[in-house]
């Protein structure tokens, strides 16, 4: 049994408004025992200097990622982390984190690679919590480790691989969400964050811009349907059935805008390449485009 | 990780000792024992705070990043940094280095292994990545220390 949708009437605009919860909503439903409230931050700290009450931690980069190999764990470590979460199969997930959520809609996208069917984000994330001065607590909850299956991750349907952006060239919409400045390939790292190093700076051939910042209100909710819609879909001419590619750096931000356009507007096939601009603006032989303009695929 | 290669390197002693204290502890406290450090990062003195631009933004850190060593008349170095709330990760290897730095000579400073922040173990629950902010904060410190020397020999 999932947790009820919040009936919020800003979420009920949404195309799958059961993906999203409002502050109020989960403070109601704390104590729900078919929920769980998971924090995934940049900072790894940031969960121990408080939280929402009952929230356990998920740390992207130590807990998702393969130990040796590029890549996200596999089934069976899936399996085991969420067990040890006391995350079931048909729990429903709370996610929220800082920097808007980056790091918790990548922890979405990751569980949902592994078919976790109710996994939703807390609009606003973290900074809205604290700023409304909401409860945290520094407790860390002892959860029962729970039943989990193993999964096969799929990667074909939400995730692109290098080659699946090659084929998709020149057929679709290709969305960057970095800044502009790494997008025109004046700068080959997102300000403030140059520890992830390319060789060369620019976008993938084709890539429209839209950095994932505008998907977000002042206060670090996501913008109404009709605003993303102006966004998205008039202001790149995409249409929901449009197969769709997001990219960044490593994933993460393009998760946010892979969220919106899937669950927000309704997108039905946007994939994330998490391999992303550290991954093509290094690959050898693959071409790219710099300057404003979107450039075109030569095949 | 790290293990024989690091943790035998000679280190002045505040260094020594909070390294020791890091690999003493299980690696699963490790980032609670890092979390009590962050508490312990000294305000900014006034001179600092009141005038933020005369501070270095560390670009190596996720987080916006504000440190300078400052080398004495003396010739005793002292390290100060600045880190958002938030970012407790991040103040907490400013507080190593606060702590680490603070009090040694310039020499010491210069001589310090630029592999110190692989040094406390850190490795695995805070990952390279992350730990790449230090190494960013400990080599500009070092240049700033070989700065301010070389503006007096002239």
């Amino acid at each position: 049994m999932p947790a009820p949708t919040d009936p919020a009437q800003k979420l009920a605009e949404y195309a799958h408004p059961e993906r999203l919860v409002t502050t109020q909503w989960l403070a109601d439903h704390l104590k729900d025992p078919e929920l769980v409230v998971v924090e995934s931050d940049e900072d790894v700290l940031l969960y121990e200097t408080g939280h929402i009450p009952g929230a356990v931690k998920v740390d992207w980069h130590t807990e998702l990622q393969h130990p040796v190999v590029r890549d996200y764990l596999d089934d069976e470590a899936f399996a085991g982390l969420m067990r040890a979460k006391g995350i079931g199969r048909d729990t429903t997930v709370v996610l929220y984190g800082d920097k808007n959520n980056w790091w918790a809609a990548y922890t979405a996208w990751v569980f949902t690679l592994f078919g976790h069917r109710d996994v939703r984000l807390l609009d606003g994330g973290r900074g809205l919590w604290t700023a409304e001065g909401r409860d945290l607590t520094t407790d860390v909850p002892a959860r029962e480790a729970a039943e989990y299956p193993v999964v096969e991750r799929d990667d074909r349907t939400i995730r692109a691989f290098k080659e699946d952006v090659q084929a998709h060239l020149g057929l679709g919409p290709l969305v960057d969400i970095r800044s502009p400045q790494e997008y025109t390939g004046e700068r080959i790292s997102i300000p403030d964050y140059p520890e992830e190093g390319v060789l060369r700076g620019g976008h993938i051939p084709t890539a429209r811009n839209v950095p994932w910042a505008r998907a977000v209100a002042e206060d670090g909710t996501y913008k109404t349907r009709a605003e993303l819609e102006a966004i998205y879909t008039a202001g790149l001419g995409m249409s929901p059935s449009d197969d769709v590619v997001t990219y960044c750096r490593i994933g993460e931000r393009s998760s946010h805008t892979w969220f919106a356009l899937t669950y927000l507007l309704g997108y039905e096939n946007v994939r994330n390449y998490d391999g992303s601009w550290t991954e093509w603006g290094n690959a050898v032989r693959a071409p790219i485009a710099q300057g404003e303009e979107p450039g075109e695929w030569v095949a | 990780m790290g293990g024989m290669s690091t943790s035998t390197i000679p280190l002045p002693e505040a260094l020594a000792e909070l390294r020791d204290a890091f690999l003493d502890t299980p690696e699963k406290e490790r980032l609670q024992l890092l979390l009590e450090v962050s508490r312990e990062l000294p305000p900014l003195p006034a001179r600092y705070a009141d005038a933020p631009e005369r501070l270095e933004r560390v670009q190596e850190c996720q987080s916006p990043v504000y440190a300078i060593a400052e080398v004495s008349d003396d010739g005793l170095v002292a390290f100060h940094a600045s880190a958002p709330e938030e970012a407790p990760t991040t103040r907490g290897f400013a507080s190593i280095l606060a702590q680490g730095l603070t009090g040694l000579t310039a020499q010491q400073v210069l001589d310090l292994p630029d592999e110190l922040p692989l040094m406390f173990g850190l490795t695995r629950s805070v990952s390279l990545l992350r730990l790449n902010g230090m190494a960013g904060m400990l080599t500009r410190a070092k240049r700033q220390v070989r700065e301010q020397l070389a503006a007096r020999t002239v």
